[in-house]
């Protein structure tokens, strides 16, 4: 692509051609306001507070529909262009409930952010929002129709970058809405609670499901004693929700913070993602040498496994036995620690602070109760720790950094890039090459596995054994191998899949403003931690090690087939 | 129906209807035939020096729209008729279809030719079944004459004309939420670049027409553009159906040469205004028209003239309101019309025709102050400024003309109780 020059508010730049004039202005340091807009999408172009003046056209435009052209001449602080603007705003919050004050979003709302900006003082025009039910039908994900302002993000994510599609835009004129098939509840149809609709909503219309106080509740109740487990990709994605760059490393701030908190031991999800590899790997060894289902297929994200279990049970006998590591965490938590530490299991209060509202699904499943009691208590995302923050008036830039209890808390390099699509695939090549062939990897980077590419294959040499192994993020890629899969097109042997694009560093309980941009740079992040890390195979934690000779025996052994493992291809049978 | 019986495009009485037989004996197919004798670049040519526009109400010249789906590499491509005649007080295409089937016929099967669209879809309006039905029998009766379908008069030239059935939207005449409805997707508009006639219905090259416009090509091609240029005006040539009605002693359809004024039109066609009666304003384009008051009658139907005063020529509607006629419930009409045909996609559109609506509520209810007026204008810009398809553009026009030319009738609808407040306030 070549350069063009534009007028910009009477300033000629140099831009490059074909981009939109939405993305010249902001190139030239100019954010024009967008609610509809989001960089991962395909241009919607409906809510049109991002119109501009181009000379020679009558009407407005919109910048983030139209092209810069040679020599186009754009105003966009115009009188007109103000007024107009300002107009789409009153004419949004005329028809939106103004309990600003009081909604979830409150200040991280986008439209809010517009409104003050453009110092949106008074709301004329008639009170035309809804009362439509609240639709708090999952335990997941909470959808306030009342606050929709039609932008279309959601439907255009779970329909395109999912390929899920329960969310629509029907009826016309005012009574538009965009929601579930007519008029259904979530709980009602296939959604598979990852979120990603969440993410993207601009303003208050779908977020997660607020479990704060269930936490407090737990941090306040003396007999209690409250531990709490974070998943890798929290570390890389915190700061963001205080003013950090994304792809701030602050493993040691979130510690302190959750310790400041109260909570009785800061353990890491890291560590039963270590645990999980070990029971996992074995388990593709296992299928491997016996014959067994084959390609294994991860069970780490409960997205995807919402995903499959609605759309290909077919596919349940491929996928992992294992139990993802937040349940996993639990499990160990209410058995093991909970022996270890001498405290009753009912006491015990699990907490996880998760990238992720399917997870909250998940914790609640009648399956992941094997401790006798419910493993997981409660799961915050990672916007919901951060609202506990704030509300605690904790200074997150002035924390000292702290470190992970043992011995939940040890964990090596190859866990934390669980949190990124490619991870667990790497993480359990690594593992799996050193116990298949008995040496030593000399390099433990596998880049081939590596990358934002929505579905990935590598073929891995473990000494003359050639395994064929595939990665799918999103579930629009997920669909694609399933398909592979499904026709019997593809011989692999191993596959990771994750639900939400980027993996984990992507889902949708993450900050707000997550785009491919984004995701990139905490995917580096995680990276890094596992390259700063000392140890970095799983099998080498020696936490989990202890873990083994102390309680479970052996991977795939009979307790960790009581504690760490679910039985889904017999469920998958019962089905058919 | 011409009043001077002048020789015009559509040269037939109101009563009559144009058989197979009888349009091939008036030189129906010549034009087909001629343009399957020589080059389709001569016929674009033709229809280019004839300076043919769009009759739809975007008058974007057809020769060139034509030659868009002709130079696009991807082949598959498809020609629409659009029939989906939803302007209120517009019934110029029923007529042409119902009267001139052929003459509809033969212009789609020429525009195919040229363009290189070997598939074509007639999208007609629901609420005409008589249309669909006198459309259909004309197909079956071309193709068995060996004039659409296959090997079109041995040319080896086919196409395969279809009617399609809309279902009720207004929405649905703009041309890509046109074609989201036969695609099966929800009658929305597109984002525009892609054109249609880069890609268009299921993403293939496509020419969409009005009716009116096709029905031109036949009689340009046949006589040439030079004859078609001897109509009109040097700047708007031919001719242009004019839908007459409302306050008029004499109301129907015409026929007329442009340049005509809007005058003229009224007094000459439609033999004034009823007696005792004064013409006070008339809304030309339709309900997305503009509503202008009887001093701007004197300019000439032109599209320059026009576009310079402020008047949508639109569809060719010509609705007169005389003096017996409150301006205020009029405007409101339209609003509740264009709120309910809103497909709800963009804000401005949406929100801002809501709000057009309760205010208009009020001012008729003696509910309104002044500054609502004043609100009323903000809106009414935004709704043309911002809109997200013509639909909402246009949707303010009649509430931008009437707030220029008949402020004072919006003024006299405040309340005086509401006047007071405002003022103590």
């Amino acid at each position: 692509m070549g350069n063009i020059e534009i007028t910009l508010n009477g300033r000629t730049v140099s831009v490059l051609e074909n981009i939109s004039i939405l993305e010249a202005a902001k190139r030239n340091g100019i954010y024009l306001p967008t609610l509809c807009h989001h960089p991962d999408q395909r241009v919607k172009a409906n809510c049109r507070v991002c119109v501009v003046e181009v000379e020679g056209v009558r009407n407005l435009v919109a910048s983030c529909s139209t092209a810069v052209r040679e020599g186009m001449k754009i105003t966009t602080n115009s009188p007109r262009v103000r007024e107009t603007v300002r107009t789409i705003l009153e004419l949004i919050f005329a028809d939106h409930p103004q309990e600003c004050l009081t909604c979830i979003r409150n200040e991280k709302c986008e439209l809010r952010q517009i409104a003050s900006r453009f110092g949106i003082n008074s709301i004329q025009g008639a009170k035309t929002a809804n009362n439509y039910p609240v639709d708090t039908s999952t335990p997941s994900i909470v959808r306030n129709p009342n606050k929709c302002i039609k932008c279309g993000r959601c439907a255009e994510v779970c329909h395109h970058t999912q390929e899920v599609g329960v969310l629509y835009s029907h009826n016309r004129s005012t009574e538009i809405m965009i929601s579930p098939e007519y008029g259904k509840n979530l709980s009602e149809v296939g959604c598979v609670l990852c979120g990603q609709c969440a993410a993207v909503c601009p303003v208050g219309a779908i977020h997660e499901k607020d479990d704060t106080d269930q936490v407090w509740a737990a941090l306040a109740d003396p007999g209690k004693h409250v531990v709490v487990q974070t998943a890798p990709s929290v570390r890389v994605s915190i700061a963001e929700e205080f003013n950090m760059p994304p792809g701030s490393i602050q493993t040691g701030k979130l510690v302190a913070a959750l310790r400041s908190l109260g909570f009785e031991r800061v353990f890491d999800t890291d560590f039963s993602a270590d645990l999980t590899i070990m029971e996992e790997g074995h388990e593709l060894l296992h299928r491997i040498q016996n014959g067994g289902v084959l390609p294994l297929i991860t069970s780490c994200s409960p997205g995807w496994i919402n995903y499959a279990e609605k759309y290909y049970p077919e596919l349940l006998p491929n996928i992992s036995t294992c139990k993802s590591p937040q349940q996993m965490f639990g499990a160990v938590a209410k058995t093991f620690y909970a022996k270890r530490s001498g405290i009753a299991p009912e006491d015990i209060y699990v907490v996880s602070v998760m990238p992720c509202t399917a997870k909250k699904y998940e914790a609640i499943q009648p399956e992941m109760r094997s401790s006798g009691y419910q493993d997981v208590d409660a799961v915050l995302t990672t916007r919901e720790l951060a609202r506990i923050l704030r509300h605690e008036g904790i200074d997150f830039s002035m924390l000292e950094e702290s470190e992970y209890d043992s011995p939940l808390g040890t964990s090596t390099g190859a866990a934390a890039i669980f949190g990124t699509t490619g991870g667990v695939m790497e993480a359990a090549l690594r593992s799996v090459y050193e116990i298949v062939t008995g040496e030593t990897l000399s390099k433990l980077d596998f880049s081939e596995v590596r990358g934002l590419e929505g579905v990935r294959s590598a073929s891995v040499d473990l000494k003359g054994k050639e395994v064929k192994v595939a990665i799918a993020h999103g579930l629009a890629n997920a669909k694609k191998i399933a398909e592979k899969i499904k026709a019997g097109e593809e011989d692999y042997t191993f596959i990771e899949v994750m639900c939400c694009p980027g993996g984990c560093i992507g889902g949708g309980g993450q900050p707000y403003g997550t785009t491919q941009e984004v995701r990139k740079k905490r995917m580096e992040a995680l990276y890094q931690v596992d390259s700063d890390m000392p140890l970095r195979k799983s099998h080498e934690n020696p936490a989990v090690i202890e873990l083994y000779q102390e309680f479970f025996g052996e991977p795939m052994g009979e307790l960790s087939h009581r504690y760490l493992h679910i039985e889904r291809a017999e469920e998958a049978e019962a089905v058919i | 129906m011409g009043v001077n019986n002048k020789e015009l495009v559509f040269n037939i009485s109101r009563e009559e209807f144009v058989d197979l037989k009888t349009y091939r004996e008036r030189g129906g197919y010549t034009a087909l035939q001629k343009a399957l004798r020589q080059p389709p670049e001569s016929s674009i040519q033709e229809l280019k020096s004839a300076g043919l526009r769009g009759r739809g109400g975007a008058a974007f010249p057809t020769a060139v729209k034509i030659e868009m789906v002709r130079n696009n590499g991807e082949t598959g491509r498809y020609v629409i008729c659009n029939a989906d005649e939803g302007e209120p007080g517009t019934f110029k295409d029923r007529f042409i279809m119902t009267h001139l089937p052929f003459q509809v016929i033969e212009g789609i099967t020429l525009a195919a030719y040229l363009a290189g669209a070997e598939n074509g879809y007639i999208y007609v309006r629901h609420e005409y079944p008589e249309v669909q039905r006198i459309l259909r029998e004309s197909i079956k009766e071309a193709e068995e004459a060996g004039l659409l379908g296959e090997d079109i008069l041995g040319s080896g030239i086919r196409l395969k004309l279809e009617i399609f059935s809309g279902a009720g939207s207004y929405l649905c005449g703009e041309e890509t939420a046109l074609l989201s409805s036969i695609e099966g997707r929800k009658g929305r508009p597109r984002v525009k670049p892609p054109y249609p006639t880069q890609s268009g219905l299921w993403n293939k090259p496509t020419l969409i027409n009005n009716v009116e416009t096709l029905a031109n090509i036949p009689k340009i091609i046949e006589k040439g553009s030079g004859w078609y240029r001897s109509i009109g005006t040097a700047d708007s040539t031919g001719t242009k159906l004019i839908s007459l009605s409302g306050d008029v002693v004499n109301r129907g359809l015409i026929e007329v040469p442009f340049g005509i004024t809007f005058a003229d039109i009224i007094e000459e066609y439609g033999l004034g205004a009823k007696p005792g009666r004064t013409v006070k304003a008339v809304n030309i384009g339709g309900a997305s028209g503009v509503l202008v008051p009887g001093f701007m009658l004197e300019t000439p139907l032109e599209y320059t003239a026009c576009a310079k005063a402020g008047i949508t020529i639109g569809s060719g509607a010509i609705f007169v309101l005389d003096d017996t006629r409150p301006i205020l419930p009029n405007v409101h009409n339209r609003v509740k019309f264009f709120l309910h045909e809103s497909c709800g996609k963009c804000t401005p559109c949406r929100e801002g025709l809501r709000q057009a609506n309760v205010i208009l509520s009020k001012l008729l209810s003696g509910m309104a102050t002044e500054s609502d007026v004043v609100l009323l204008e903000r809106y009414t810009r935004a709704i043309q400024e911002a809109s997200f398809c013509g639909l909402g553009q246009a949707a303010g026009n009649s509430l931008k003309s009437s707030l220029e030319y008949f402020h004072e009738e919006y003024l006299a609808a405040c309340g005086q109780e509401c006047r007071d407040k405002e003022e103590t306030a």
